[in-house]
């Protein structure tokens, strides 16, 4: 054992292979299955007494259904019996078709709960329209609350207590305070204070639930409901009725949950009590829990105001399940008709509304109420219009039109449960009734246009027309009615032969609109109408028409929203891009937009559109709209700055991206270098762009060559030879060193597949001359990790072409990867890290290869090294001079592991090179015999490879050795593995 | 067990303090006394005694529902005494039961439908003819003869009216009727205001009457010789300037 011996240093001398003799097919040996080799394995027992197979296959049997083989069991356990693939397979559905088709077709348990799921779609939840009403109507008034369950607000008695008297009053008044019946009055509250009090009602409604005084929660319910009967800030009602509902939906919940729980319900069979299952039925209820019930509709059936009563009595309404299951319909009867009594007809709609919600959510099947609640409403239309009303609106400065609009949320609510699933008779039904006992309002029109079936409304829309426009200026306002019927045409088609004239009749109206956001409004809707249904022609009309409207006083800085939604509208349903900007309107449109973040947006959806519309796969090389586009991208561009987010400028750069890729001049090769030319001059401040156009004009060159066949005339020449220029003087304007590192090296590889040598020089080593700035960190799947394995690959890539590289004339042998190997050793590596090593080893590796007679790989039409030197003995002396070096440096890398003590490391390095002075070195020199044994012996040294694994792998190398040996000329082997059995025993 | 009628006699009527001193004497309507269970000793733990009673009147006494009221009430009641040695006070537990008519044995209502109209003409008891305003309200009430556990219901139109109206309400009164020496005492109670209508109503529409009458202060119409139960029905229409109109319609109530 010679441990203790330096590695000696040595000369390092490159084996020469015959590869075309080597070059023989290599196959490993390979058998016929009959069997999926990863099919479970399954046991047939047919006799189960003789032949009672084991999973692992360790008794035979004559059944024969299956081979299984020992080292498939765990494999097979762990997938749980079957393989991915065949239980894929098994599935008549993979999973995602499955999910969709669970969520397209809701399996239906029983009859009654499809028709549900059914009307459920139809109708807009409630949820929904909630958030709407409270965004819509907002006040700036001074409200007011009137209860006495409020602690903590502004006490409205603050006096100066000048005598005894009232000192002894305001005391008195105080302890009253504690007392529930005193009611205060809130004054001047702002909306939000006022949101917060009911906020804070609703929670002392659950407190007080929660602490047993459930009296107090239905007083707090009462009064709440009680505030609905106050219209003194109209604007706000709809949202007051959505909060105060709010909080009477949580009260009946609460109600109707503690009755079903107390309810002792023996399940037939069973002596211990329970609460009621969520679907019971009356019989189910036991006496005392209806006794409870009853009592809580005697107490409410006492309120003595008719509001409070009705609403409390409709939040509970639920509960009567307990009592009788028939008696819905009733209820819902008696109450529809005693809301005739309430006066106000806001507060009536409001109150119809309501009860419709709550209905629905009771019964299934039986609408008749919702229509009886309709035509109540129908019945008192004339009291929108009452003197009394009208005093009041003038008291509240509030114009007929707006408090009009007040009404909408409940009657579409109401409506819409009418309409849902309703025939078309229906409609021809309300429309009569609604003709003449209202003599066609506008109200009522808009919301029937809501409610029903687009399809029924389009059908009419003609008459729909006739009948808006004889709508009386005054009340609701026209513009929306036109809104909403253009919202419908939008979802259904009317009739191909009025189409014309439908457009035709309401632009006649709408075109004559003076407020710019009225008529807005209405041509974000219709411009899906025309543009579904007409050619660019009319939609280029329209859209002058918008820009008529909106230029004057800059109206437009009002409205880009719906601007904007008109430009999307048009490019969803824009079949060509070409017709989009053949149109002179289109741009103009765009310039309306003037705020820059606005104006992006609109770009970046144009050129969403653009990229991704189905029909627009193939690319373009329309000069109208590459124009047009370019113009748009340079406005993307032009808004990345200093400030601009990364997700923003990715966003933008994919879109450029796309464009530069959508376009295409064909063959005119010239023509689509310019444009790269172009767009790089246009957009100089995104990477991505950048990095996209090199790799375009790349693409570009390859073409070129495919085209000519490799053949290049002077003309081709000198184009492929400026795609490379292009490439060279695009590349440093990229920020990130790793893409650009990347780029050199493809546009390198490219110049060399098309002859332009010079050029392949420039980008390498411009290439090499980055390493050292490559960053010591980089971001891999959004986590900083070192750079190192990054590194270690790109040079792999980096040494396989340098082995096709051939030498220039000016410079000296292999003078690239001396510069490489010079960047290596001036790189700040990581000291204890193997990386320059393990570098170091695949550059030998490389070399090894260089010195071969014939490569083993050639680029058409390039000389490599092989025939430039034609294995010279200088060559060959020079590359083993070079490995000789690299040997060095790595033998003092071991020694200086050694010191450090880390001999693992050490170990592995060890074997490596050991592997590779086995293989690539010339073992006929007895240094490199010697120089294998050492390794050989440093590597198994310290024992710090894994024992098992180093079993493995020298019994593995020791065979391998062996059958080198066996091989002609193989003695020098058959040595090296005596005495390498020398040194183990 | 026994049964009792008290009979107070309201101050309007009476001095305040006859209406104290010469409360009427309560009326006897059953009284039984029975042992539950023989003197000795009750063990330790709980016992539970078994009894029952006959519920029948006195003689030339009929048994009324339970009721209470202002000035009447009707009350039965459970007294259960047990006597212990000289040392210990003797405990006394006392628990009310309700009586209430069967089915079978008592009248049961039958629809007596009323229509009513309203005008300034049909109005009574008016100092200012002039200052009325014109106006109709038509109607029915679908029985004045109803029974306690179903809802009083009707309908009410107002046809026109010339001034806004503020509520409208109907107003159930209960009227107690006590006999003693000096005559006899009627005292009315309001014992529950529904309002069915709430601001301006809508003219020309049907307006549901409905009410539902309250447990605790309602049982079925008693006429007796000593005292009677009656109740009325008002309905009352508020006008803005809060002048107001009312009618009256006295009902039966019973038991089925």
């Amino acid at each position: 054992m010679s441990t203790s011996k330096p590695l000696s240093l040595c000369e390092w001398s490159c084996q020469i292979y015959d590869y075309p003799a080597n070059r023989q097919k290599r196959q490993l040996s390979w058998e016929e299955v009959s069997d999926h080799p990863l099919k479970p394995l399954v046991v047939t027992v047919i006799e189960s007494r003789v032949t009672r197979r084991t999973l692992g296959g360790s008794t035979t049997s004559s059944t024969g259904s299956s081979t299984p083989t020992p080292t498939l069991e765990s494999l097979a356990a762990a997938l749980e019996g079957t393989d991915p693939l065949t239980h894929f397979a098994r599935q008549e559905m993979d999973p995602l078709s499955k999910m969709a088709a669970d969520m397209w077709e809701p399996v239906p348990t029983d009859q009654r709960k499809s028709k549900d799921a059914l009307l459920d779609d139809v109708i807009e939840p409630w949820a929904t329209r909630k958030s709407a009403i409270l965004n819509k109507f907002t006040t700036s008034e001074k409200l007011s609350i009137v209860t006495s369950f409020l602690s903590g607000g502004e006490k409205v008695v603050v006096k100066a207590q000048s005598s005894v008297v009232d000192k002894v009053k305001n005391r008195l008044e105080q302890l009253d305070d504690f007392e529930e019946g005193s009611v205060r009055q809130m004054m001047d509250l702002t909306q939000q204070e006022y949101m917060h009090r009911i906020e804070q009602l609703n929670q002392e409604l659950v407190q007080a639930w929660n602490h047993d005084q459930r009296v107090k929660a239905l007083k707090i319910a009462i009064q709440c409901s009680k505030l609905l009967v106050d219209t003194s800030v109209i604007q706000f009602y709809p949202s007051k009725f959505v909060l105060i509902t709010d909080i009477l939906d949580i009260f009946g919940k609460l109600v109707y949950d503690r009755l079903r729980t107390k309810a002792e319900y023996y399940i037939p069979g069973s002596k211990t009590p329970t609460s009621l299952p969520e679907s019971f039925t009356p019989d189910m209820v036991p006496e005392s829990a209806k006794e409870t019930c009853r009592n809580w509709f005697y107490k409410i059936a006492s309120i003595r105001e008719l509001v409070p009563r009705l609403y409390v009595e409709m939040a509970i309404l639920k509960s009567y399940s307990f009592l009788t299951s028939s008696e819905f319909s009733q209820a819902l009867l008696r109450l529809t008709r005693m809301i005739r009594g309430i006066g106000d007809p806001l507060v009536a709609v409001y109150a119809h509304c309501y009860l419709c919600r709550v209905g629905m959510a009771v019964t299934t099947g039986d609408r008749e109420y919702i229509k009886e609640n309709f035509y109540d409403f129908v019945a008192s239309y004339n009291q929108l219009f009452s003197p009394s009303v009208r005093a009041e609106l003038n008291r509240q400065k509030v114009d007929l039109s707006t408090y009009l609009t007040l009404y909408t949320p409940a009657l579409d609510w109401i409506l819409q449960g009418v309409a849902a699933n309703a025939p078309e008779k229906l409609l021809v039904e309300i429309l009569t009734r609604c003709k003449e006992k209202c003599n066609n309002s506008a109200l009522l029109l808009n919301t029937i246009m809501a409610a029903f079936k687009p399809s029924y409304i389009a059908a009419r829309a003609l008459q729909f027309i006739e009948m808006v426009s004889a709508c009386d200026e005054e009340g609701f306002p026209q513009y929306l009615l036109f809104r909403t019927l253009g919202l419908c045409l939008a979802l259904a088609d009317p009739p191909a032969e009025h189409r014309l004239q439908i457009l035709n009749d309401v632009w006649r109206v709408v075109s004559r609109l003076t407020d710019a956001g009225h008529y807005v409004s209405c041509a974000e809707v219709w411009i899906q109408f025309a543009v579904r249904h007409f050619s660019s022609r009319e939609v280029n009309t329209f859209l002058g028409d918008i820009i008529r409207h909106m230029t004057p006083e800059r109206a437009y800085e009002h409205h880009y929203p719906q601007l904007q939604a008109v430009v999307n509208k048009v490019l969803t349903h824009t079949r060509d891009f070409e017709s989009l900007f053949t149109m002179d309107k289109f741009l103009p449109l765009l310039d309306l937009f003037q705020k820059e973040s606005i104006k992006v947006e609109v770009c970046k959806s144009i050129m969403d559109a653009f990229t991704h519309n189905n029909v627009q796969q193939e690319p373009t090389n329309d000069p109208v709209i590459i124009n047009a586009l370019m113009f748009i991208c340079r406005v993307m561009h032009d808004s990345v700055n200093a400030l601009t987010v990364d997700d923003e400028k990715r966003q933008i750069g994919n879109l450029i991206s796309g464009f530069v890729k959508k376009v295409d001049y064909g063959r005119d090769f010239e023509q689509q270098l310019s444009f790269y030319v172009e767009a790089r001059s246009a957009f100089p401040n995104l990477d991505s762009v950048h990095a996209q156009l090199v790799q375009s004009v790349n693409r570009l060159s390859v073409e070129t060559r495919r085209i000519v066949k490799g053949h290049h005339t002077r003309k081709t020449a000198a184009f492929v030879r400026a795609c490379a220029a292009y490439c060279y003087i695009t590349i440093p304007s990229i920020t990130s060193v790793q893409t650009r590192l990347e780029l050199y090296l493809l546009s390198g590889e490219v110049a060399l597949l098309n002859q332009c040598l010079g050029q392949v020089d420039a980008c390498l080593k411009a290439a090499l001359s980055l390493v050292p700035g490559l960053p010591r960190t980089i971001e891999v799947d959004g986590k900083q990790r070192s750079s190192e394995p990054y590194l270690i690959s790109y040079l792999c890539h980096f040494l396989s072409t340098l082995l096709v590289v051939p030498d220039s004339p000016e410079q000296g042998v292999l003078y690239l990867t001396r510069g490489l190997l010079n960047v290596l050793q001036q790189y700040a590596w990581e000291p204890t890290s193997n990386a320059r090593c393990v570098v170091y080893l695949h550059v030998l590796d490389m070399l090894s290869a260089a010195a071969q007679e014939t490569y083993l790989y050639h680029i058409e039409k390039v000389d490599s090294n092989d025939i430039l030197y034609g294995s010279d003995p200088k060559f060959i002396s020079e590359i083993n001079k070079m490995c000789s070096v690299l040997l060095e440096e790595i033998l003092s890398h071991l020694k200086y592991l050694n010191t450090n003590e880390q001999f693992q490391k050490q170990a592995s390095l060890a074997m490596d090179l050991f592997a590779r002075v086995v293989i690539r070195g010339d073992l006929k020199e007895p240094s490199m015999t010697t120089l294998a044994i050492n390794l050989w012996n440093l590597a198994h040294r310290h024992g710090h490879i894994d024992p098992k694994l180093s079993c493995v792998e020298k019994a593995r190398t020791l065979e391998y050795l062996k059958k080198k040996s066996m091989q002609p000329g193989g003695n020098l082997y058959a040595d090296l593995v005596k005495k390498l059995h020398m040194q183990t025993s | 067990m026994e049964g009792t009628v008290n009979l107070q006699l309201s101050a309007k009527n009476v001095g305040i303090f006859e209406a104290f001193y010469n409360s009427v004497k309560p009326i006897q309507l059953v009284s039984c006394t029975l042992d539950v269970a023989s003197p000795g000793k009750i063990p330790a733990g709980k016992t539970e005694i078994p009894f029952e009673f006959p519920l029948t009147p006195r003689p030339n006494r009929t048994l009324y529902e339970t009721y209470h009221g202002v000035f009447v009430n009707i009350q039965y009641l459970l007294r259960c005494e047990m006597k212990r040695n000289f040392l210990a006070k003797d405990l006394l537990k006392v628990a009310e039961f309700i009586v209430e008519y069967k089915a079978s044995s008592y009248e049961k209502a039958v629809p007596h439908p009323v229509n009513f109209s309203i005008t300034p003409e049909s109005l009574h008891n008016v100092k200012d003819k002039g200052r009325i305003p014109r106006f109709l309200v038509t109607g029915h009430l679908d029985s004045t003869m109803c029974c306690v556990t179903k809802p009083f219901t009707g309908e009410l139109i107002v046809e026109h009216c010339e001034v806004p109206i503020k509520s409208v309400e109907l107003q159930l009164v209960r009227v107690e009727t006590c006999g003693c020496a000096e005559g006899y005492a009627r005292d009315a109670t309001e014992i529950q205001n529904i309002q069915i209508g709430e601001g301006n109503v809508p003219c020309g529409m049907a307006i549901p009457i409905y009410m539902i009458f309250p447990r605790l202060f309602t049982c079925p119409t008693l006429s007796t010789s000593n005292f009677k139960v009656e109740f009325e029905v008002n309905i009352v229409v508020i006008f803005q300037d809060d002048h107001l109109i009312t009618e009256n319609f006295p009902v039966v109530l019973t038991r089925y």
